[in-house]
């Protein structure tokens, strides 16, 4: 398996590529896609993508959870999680690029 | 929400641009995840989340009609970890 990170700067770039925009506004797009699907996440909606997968947010009830280094019991109050469902597309083609 | 919708909202904010360019924005965007991923990269969105690959072993699996043994390839799957500012907006009171 490769090493490396991809960031927004990568995205960034490959928006750049694909459609004919400055550098700067490609880098304002990749931001307004992160920042739509976190605002409909945080409001509660799940976000699906076809061929990509679904977000979807989940309540989880409160529970007494235990620092597992001291054994010491600490309530965990209940909270909001998120969740990604990959799609089957995904799921194949990294499985597929990363067979040795 | 639905891709068509995440579209939408963004090509409304950006009148200037072609519904069709904007469409090749956002599918740029999710293609470009895979497409690294696929090559064994992580992606990392900071606030938002981070994209990876764990390697599954191969392991004796079974039938859970029949319980007969079966060879479970190795395999490669994608893993998304939310972001500490995402997680936090979403608990924020």
């Amino acid at each position: 398996m490769s090493e490396g990170t991809l960031t927004r700067m990568d995205l960034s770039e490959a928006v750049f590529r694909e459609v004919g925009l400055s550098r700067n506004e490609s880098a304002d797009l990749v931001e307004s896609v992160i920042r739509h699907m976190s605002d409909a996440l945080v409001n509660g909606e799940s976000v699906k993508v076809s061929s990509f997968g679904t977000f979807s947010v989940r309540s989880k009830n409160a529970r007494v959870g235990r620092n597992p280094k001291t054994g010491e019991e600490v309530p965990i109050e209940p909270r909001r999680v998120l969740t990604f469902r990959p799609s089957h597309l995904m799921k194949e083609r990294v499985d597929a690029g990363n067979k040795s | 929400m639905i891709k068509s919708e995440l579209i939408q909202k963004i090509a409304d904010e950006n009148p200037h641009l072609y519904q069709r360019d904007v469409e090749r924005i956002v599918n740029t965007f999710f293609e470009e995840i895979i497409g690294a991923m696929s090559e064994g990269h992580r992606v990392e969105l900071r606030g938002f989340g981070a994209f990876s690959v764990k390697k599954r072993n191969a392991r004796t699996g079974r039938n859970p009609r029949t319980g007969a043994a079966v060879h479970v390839e190795e395999k490669h799957v994608p893993f998304f970890k939310t972001g500490k500012l995402l997680r936090d907006r979403l608990n924020e009171k």
